[in-house]
């Protein structure tokens, strides 16, 4: 069943027909209201929902057990609120959270549900909030509005039906482009009675996400006329230059086509955290192992020892198994600490800490307009670290979507328009060349080559004049009555710009006439034809008729185009190619223009071909390109322009140090295939070594064949050369679904550029590339079509550029300048990588040597559980500061370097740093550190007495001897893998053990004991265990034992395979050794990828063919 | 970052140390110049002190004798003792686990220091509720100690004879200050009660107790009660099952020579399969003969020598070529 709208008639979308089922047998019109609905909580459901969502996290489950456990008497082991207070910080800090991310929505939802707009009902037009708008109903729009819903043209205040429309929040483009509506709807819809009375019955699509595609058809008074996307006016537009029009909701809310592609927000994770989750669940399981394996050594033990033991009595007459159950539960109580909670709460902490970084970078603040970096997601930073693919938009990331005129040759004369230093403003210099002769010109446009100017005011210089007038004339340009350029590519805005400048101004267009200023006179042209761009053609021509009657054909394209189909009397070929070639070697998008008369008997003829070809039903478009082909011919040149879209600073030295990091960078573009190319070339992300594949190939080949069968000779052929590889994309071919060949392809080249893409099949090559590579994807983009792409991808980064802020409000990360990306990675990702990866393995490390030692001693206490103060105190103070410290603090080398040696990346997208190897090497290093803190005053005490005769073999002395030596073990290792060493940390470090030995000494003294003789029993026991130099000498061997196997292990690694970091650490150390970059070249991983040269990032650049053209 | 440096710009961030993380810092690396000669200097250290920790236990004497189940003995001993300063006289049991979590926590600390609301039955909260299944009789009666710590309470009795020519001549034991000081005189309090047998109306002794605690030692005030120095002794539990406690110190010592030992024994352990015994010994800096932590030393000091030479030889081995 299609989707049926019928004008004015609300009731008929409520017809039983119309329902679906929602719930059970509850049913709702399938037609959605136009409220939209963000948020996710309400009042009501926010406890219960967000503790749902929170207790999705395995270990808030874990410790909720955990709780439920301690309060059972029988097995507890340790106080219920050890467990309760933590996790209620926990779970509130996160609530809080959420709860003011929602109310940020809610306000949203209601800003935007509250907007007003016009809707006609009951032949009186009222003004009515957006969340009442239904489908059905007429609305009407006035300039400036924005739509509220996908809407079908009826009428408008503009002639031919005409409607303005700025799609900025749809697409990013900043260009106005314009709706038509139907003639036969234009023409008897006007009134508002008229409008009351219309009862069209419209058909069309379900809702979907094509911005690209509508097709439906209107019923009214029995006749059928079809609609397209045209006729469509989309929710999120905004009505530019049109008074007042009129519309049909078609489609409202939730079915529109805006937010049908708004992508799902969804919980991003980073790998670190996938990896910390399975690692839990392996802890766990040890857990639960090792529980049951002491609670069954407890059950051996009460059967052979315990029940015995008369002294042991406790009246309770449990069986030994049961015994043995209920410590299973304690011990997996006490045995907690191998997962604790603080681990959760430092890991949030440290990337607070490495967020809070990253928004106070210095170097990725931008002055101009005074954006600082800002990190929005503070969960993501050590994924920064592991990026393996970037996307990239190109107009406004990578460019600054500013077009500037540059130079031009007239007639074999390159002139050179260059680009104002600022400390030129006040020069003199300046003076002379004010526009003020021109009250038209655009102040913005600078200009430094005099006698461009005085040649064309002289008016003597008819190829000048000639130029000029093309460039005003021959284009596809809207203006507004503020002459406001709207250019549907901004390199043609850059031209006629400029034209307007030169006196040459371009004031007006109406269907068939084009109005300019030339000097002082105005002159309507009328435009006989308009041959359009396209990319096969790669020129646009436009025949007018002037004043004076004569005909002539404007043309502007692609030198290599122009150039075939100049006549032989042209003159200047030679010296303008000479230009063209220096034009093209500083990267400047270059086109030529050329022009024609035209008999009026000529014209004639070609005309009728003209109309037959545009009525030809079976392909039209060869048609028509035979007929442009036939006038396109014996073209005279008159010169050349050049135009720049400026990259912004920086770009191709940050991507060629991305590429040097092994990061792959992908180009997705909206724009054609010769810009996008062009781009790719001034930015080094195309190289002259590079061989370029272009996509038309794959797209020829429909999908299903390209699934079913991968076409075999474009997999040799991206083999058999060695060497680099770009490929260019047109993704049409991709909407339908996933393409793993198409993945597989692409990603054996180094670089990818992917043009006239929509939001949505950006936001498919990235899942594309996330589901077939399994790797960790980048999105950084600035406009609202970007959106999609940025919630997609493994990080989304916005730039706040010219395009508004929906880029940067659904990012996760935001700057100013695509360079800053650079530091963000090779800096910012990879410390915070490298701390996140020391501190977890530091952390399990600290934890197992910790609880192991419990593990052990019941092997000698009848396997009962034991526990005191430490327990608790362990992870709060006494070996938390340095390690949290290390996580937030630590660089293995400095930021210079990072950036000078992109290489040091590679770890962590090779995700070497934490794995299941370097966590069981923090297990067994665990285990073998509570052996040694264990076994070795196992062995000094098990049969020795203190120097006063009293036995030191107590029970608490060795409790204060195995916990001195685990704290200095603990304090020492850190500051072993400590590799920055800041006053903070030295203060940590040595704080942590005076906090020890401060806390115990006071847990341990008198007075404590006498004001809670039940809770702190230690009394007296630190100062009689330490005041011992045999027990300090059974410390210092512990802590020696420990720590030397490390050092020494550390060492040898180093020596024998020194890794990158190693290796730039040594450089720095010893600096006699003679620069260069040739030893750092040599990772053992790497050494493959080393072959490929690196782009050059200011170098000339081969063009290649077809890449000079523009609209 | 250079432009704009005078102007004031709002979201500007601060330029310090911390934000742009450029703390000074030290960058220690391992090289080889401070990693080899550590191993050697600590190789060194260790030997020095295992030297040192192994000939000081070489010249202590411990004498350990393993009592057999007979109730009364008399236990002909010869001992070899220099004369020379204090000689430690402890008993010791093998098999006993009051490093059990449960025992261990069995006893009631307020009860202990003296506060006599803990001396009574009050509404089944106190005394503490680890004291189960020594905290009240069947009358309901608070037991006082309570707990099965105390009420397991070692209770053999020695007396120590020199055989001088065929006369036993008593050997004076000394049994102050054998506990800790701060067990003595903080953790450990008597009801400020006069006489102290008052504090214990209303209460029982511990089920396995031949008399009320503050009979312990009725000659001594100082030594009655809670602050009995055996209790004492006791109630510091040890941490390992077998172990050693000290029982009397034998101020002028033990010389060479031949001895007696009377004992009274009443305490069962052939139940759980333990053992008793008694040991003498002296003491020096690093109080009793024990061999383990010298050998230790040594061993951890040679090692980390053999491991310097190691590590020198791979040093040059995989350092030098690369420096051609």
């Amino acid at each position: 069943m299609g989707w049926k709208v019928k004008a004015n008639d609300r009731a008929y979308h409520q017809l039983p027909e119309f329902q679906k089922k929602v719930f059970l047998c509850i049913k709702k019109s399938r037609y959605s209201g136009n409220a939209i609905k963000t948020y996710k909580y309400n009042a009501l459901t926010f406890i219960p929902l967000n503790l749902y969502e929170q207790f999705k996290r395995v270990a808030n489950v874990y410790f909720l057990a955990l709780l439920i456990l301690q309060i059972i008497p029988d097995i507890t082991t340790l106080p219920w609120y050890t467990t309760l207070i933590p996790l209620v910080v926990v779970l509130g800090i996160t609530a809080i959270k959420d709860l003011v991310d929602d109310l940020a929505r809610h306000r949203m939802d209601k800003e935007i549900n509250n907007r007003k707009t016009e809707v006609l009902l009951d032949g009186r037009s009222e003004h009515t909030q957006w969340r009442d708008v239904q489908v059905g109903d007429v609305v009407r729009l006035k300039k400036n509005d924005f739509i509220p819903a996908d809407i079908l043209m009826l009428s408008s205040s503009n002639p031919n039906s005409l409607c303005y429309v700025e799609t900025a929040e749809l697409d990013g483009e900043t260009n106005l482009k314009f709706k038509m509506g139907l003639r036969v709807t234009d023409e008897r819809l006007q009134g508002v009675h008229e409008l009351a009375d219309f009862d069209g019955l419209i058909e069309c699509e379900e809702p979907n996400n094509r911005l690209d595609k509508f097709i439906g058809t209107m019923l009214w008074n029995r006749e059928r006329y079809p609609l397209d996307l045209d006729n469509m006016l989309l929710r999120g537009c905004k009505i530019r230059n049109t008074d007042v029009c009129h519309g049909l909701v078609i489609f409202a809310g939730a079915d529109t086509k805006i937010m049908k592609n708004g992508g799902k927000t969804r919980f991003k994770r980073t790998k670190i955290d996938e990896l910390m989750n399975y690692m839990v669940y392996t802890i766990f399981a040890l857990l639960v192992l090792v529980a049951a394996g002491l609670a069954i050594g407890h059950t051996f033990w009460y059967d052979q020892i315990g029940a015995k033991a008369w002294y042991l009595f406790d009246g309770k007459g449990y069986s030994a198994s049961h015994r043995g159950f209920l410590s299973f539960w304690g011990y997996i109580i006490v045995l907690n600490t191998m997962v604790p909670i603080s681990l959760y709460v430092s890991v949030e902490v440290i990337r607070l800490g490495q967020s809070k970084f990253i928004n106070w970078d210095l170097q990725m603040y931008y002055a101009d307009k005074d954006t600082p970096a800002k990190a929005r997601t503070t969960t993501l930073n050590e994924q920064l670290g592991q990026i393996e693919y970037i996307f990239s938009d190109k107009t406004g990331t990578l460019t600054q979507n500013i077009m500037q005129f540059k130079k031009c040759t007239i007639a074999g004369r390159s002139y050179v328009v260059k680009q104002m230093e600022k400390a030129d403003l006040s020069a003199r210099v300046f003076q002379p060349v004010d526009w003020s002769w021109n009250r038209y010109a655009d102040k913005m446009f600078q200009f430094m080559d005099h006698s461009l100017v005085a040649t064309v005011r002289s008016g003597k210089d008819k190829d000048a004049m000639e130029f000029f007038k093309l460039l005003s004339l021959c284009h596809t340009v809207m203006v507004d009555e503020d002459m406001v350029y709207q250019a549907a590519s901004p390199d043609e805005g850059a031209l006629v710009t400029a034209a307007r400048n030169f006196g040459y101004v371009f004031l007006n267009r109406t269907q068939d006439t084009i109005t300019i200023q030339e000097g002082d006179k105005e002159n309507s042209y009328e435009m006989l034809a308009l041959l359009d761009f396209n990319s096969d053609r790669k020129r646009m021509s436009i025949i007018l008729r002037f004043p004076d009657g004569r005909i002539r054909l404007y043309c502007k394209g692609a030198d290599t185009v122009i150039y075939e189909r100049l006549s032989a009397e042209s003159k200047h070929t030679k010296s303008t190619q000479t230009a063209l070639d220096i034009f093209a070697n500083e990267t400047l998008r270059t086109l030529c223009l050329c022009y024609k008369d035209i008999s009026a008997g000529e014209y004639e003829a070609w005309e009728r071909r003209h109309k037959e070809a545009q009525v030809v039903l079976a392909d039209r478009d060869a048609a028509l390109d035979r007929v442009y082909e036939d006038i396109e011919k014996n073209l005279m040149l008159i010169g050349a322009t050049a135009i720049e879209d400026k990259l912004q600073d920086g770009v191709p030295e940050t991507i060629a140090k991305l590429a040097k990091a092994d990061i792959k960078i992908w180009v997705l573009t909206g724009d054609k295939k010769e810009t996008a190319e062009n781009i790719g070339y001034s930015c080094s992300l195309l190289t002259d070594d590079m061989q370029i594949h272009y996509g038309e190939d794959v797209k020829s080949v429909p999908l299903v064949h390209i699934q079913s069968a991968p076409p075999l000779h474009l997999v040799t052929y991206f083999f058999t050369y060695s060497g680099s590889y770009a490929l260019q994309v047109n993704l049409n071919h991709l909407t339908h679904g996933p393409c793993v060949d198409f993945v597989d392809m692409a990603c054996e080249c180094e670089a990818v550029i992917c043009c006239r893409v929509t939001p949505k099949q950006k936001a498919n090559v990235v899942s594309l590339v996330k589901k077939y590579k399994k790797a960790v994807t980048l999105s950084i983009g600035d406009g609202a079509n970007d959106v999609n792409m940025i919630k997609t991808a493994d990080i989304g980064v916005g730039i706040s550029g010219q395009e508004g802020m929906q880029a940067v409000m659904s990012s996760d990360y935001a700057f100013a300048q695509f360079r800053y990306l650079e530091r963000l990675l090779l800096v910012h990702g990879r410390w915070s990588y490298i701390r996140m990866c020391k501190f977890l393995r530091f952390f399990f490390f600290k934890n197992f040597a910790f609880t192991l030692v419990h593990f052990w001693f019941s092997f000698f206490s009848g396997y009962s559980s034991q526990v005191n103060w430490f327990i608790t105190l362990y992870n709060l103070c006494y070996s938390s500061l340095p390690v949290l410290l290390v996580g937030l603090l630590d660089q293995d080398v400095n930021d210079k370097l990072s950036l000078r040696f992109p290489k040091l990346y590679l770890p962590g997208q090779q995700g070497s740093l934490f794995n299941y190897k370097n966590f069981f090497i923090s297990l067994f290093h665990g285990i073998f550190v509570s052996l040694i803190i264990f076994f070795i005053p196992y062995g000094a005490f098990l049969q020795t007495m203190g120097q006063d005769g009293e036995a030191p073999s107590d029970y608490q002395s060795f409790a204060v001897v195995t916990a001195s030596s685990l704290i200095f073990i603990v304090n020492l290792q850190i500051s072993l893998d400590t590799s920055y060493w800041t006053f903070v940390n030295c203060f940590a470090v040595l704080g942590s053990i005076a906090i020890y030995f401060g806390i115990m000494f006071d847990i341990h003294s008198a007075g404590i004991h006498v004001i809670f003789p039940a809770y702190f029993t230690f009394t007296g026991a630190a100062s009689n265990a330490l005041r011992q130099p045999y027990l300090w000498l059974t410390i210092v061997l512990t802590v020696g034992i420990s720590l030397l196997p490390v050092i020494c292990i550390q060492f040898l690694s180093k020596t024998i395979w020194p890794s990158v970091g190693d290796q730039v650490r040594s450089r720095r150390e010893s600096t006699h050794i003679r620069r260069g970059h040739r030893r750092l070249s040599f990772s053992p991983r790497s050494s493959g990828q080393n072959e490929r040269k690196t782009p050059v990032a200011n170098g000339s650049h081969r063009q290649s063919d077809g890449t000079r053209t523009s609209s | 970052m250079q432009k704009k440096e005078n102007q004031e710009v709002e979201n500007r961030p601060d330029n310090t140390a911390f934000t742009q993380q450029r703390l000074p810092a030290w960058q220690p690396i391992l090289s080889a110049g401070i990693v080899i000669p550590l191993f050697v200097l600590v190789g060194l250290a260790f030997i020095g002190i295992g030297v040192a920790l192994f000939v000081t236990s070489r010249n202590l004497h411990v004498l350990e004798v393993w009592k057999n189940n007979l109730l009364w003995l008399n236990m002909a001993l010869y001992v070899f003792f220099s004369p020379q300063g204090p000689v430690f006289f402890y008993y010791g049991l093998t098999n006993y686990f009051q490093n059990q979590r449960a025992y261990g926590v069995s006893k009631d600390y307020n009860q202990l220091s003296g506060d006599l609301d803990y001396f009574t039955f009050f509404f089944s909260i106190v005394p503490d509720s680890t004291c189960k299944p020594y905290r009240y009789d069947v009358n309901n009666k608070p037991i006082v100690p309570c707990g099965s710590l105390a009420n397991s309470m070692f209770n053999d009795t020695f007396n120590l004879y020199q055989m001088k020519n065929g006369v036993k001549e008593e050997v004076p034991l000394d049994g102050k200050g054998i506990s800790w000081w701060t067990d003595y005189n903080i953790k450990y309090r008597n009801p400020s009660v006069n006489p102290l047998r008052n504090a214990f109306n209303g209460t029982v002794k511990p089920l396995y107790w031949s008399k009320p605690a503050y009979e312990l030692d009725p000659t001594d005030t100082a030594n009655n009660g809670f602050i009995n120095q055996d209790f004492l002794v006791w109630m510091r539990r040890s941490a390992l099952p077998n172990f050693r406690k000290l029982y009397r110190r034998i101020t002028d010592g033990l010389p060479a020579g031949n001895y007696s030992l009377e004992i009274s024994y009443n305490y069962p352990v052939i139940a759980f399969d333990g053992k008793k015994k008694v040991a003498f010994s002296n003491v020096s800096w690093m109080g009793g003969k024990n061999e383990f932590l010298g050998i230790a030393y040594l061993v951890i000091g040679s090692l980390c020598l053999v491991m310097s030479v190691v590590m020198l030889i791979i040093y040059a081995k995989f350092k030098f070529p690369e420096e051609d």
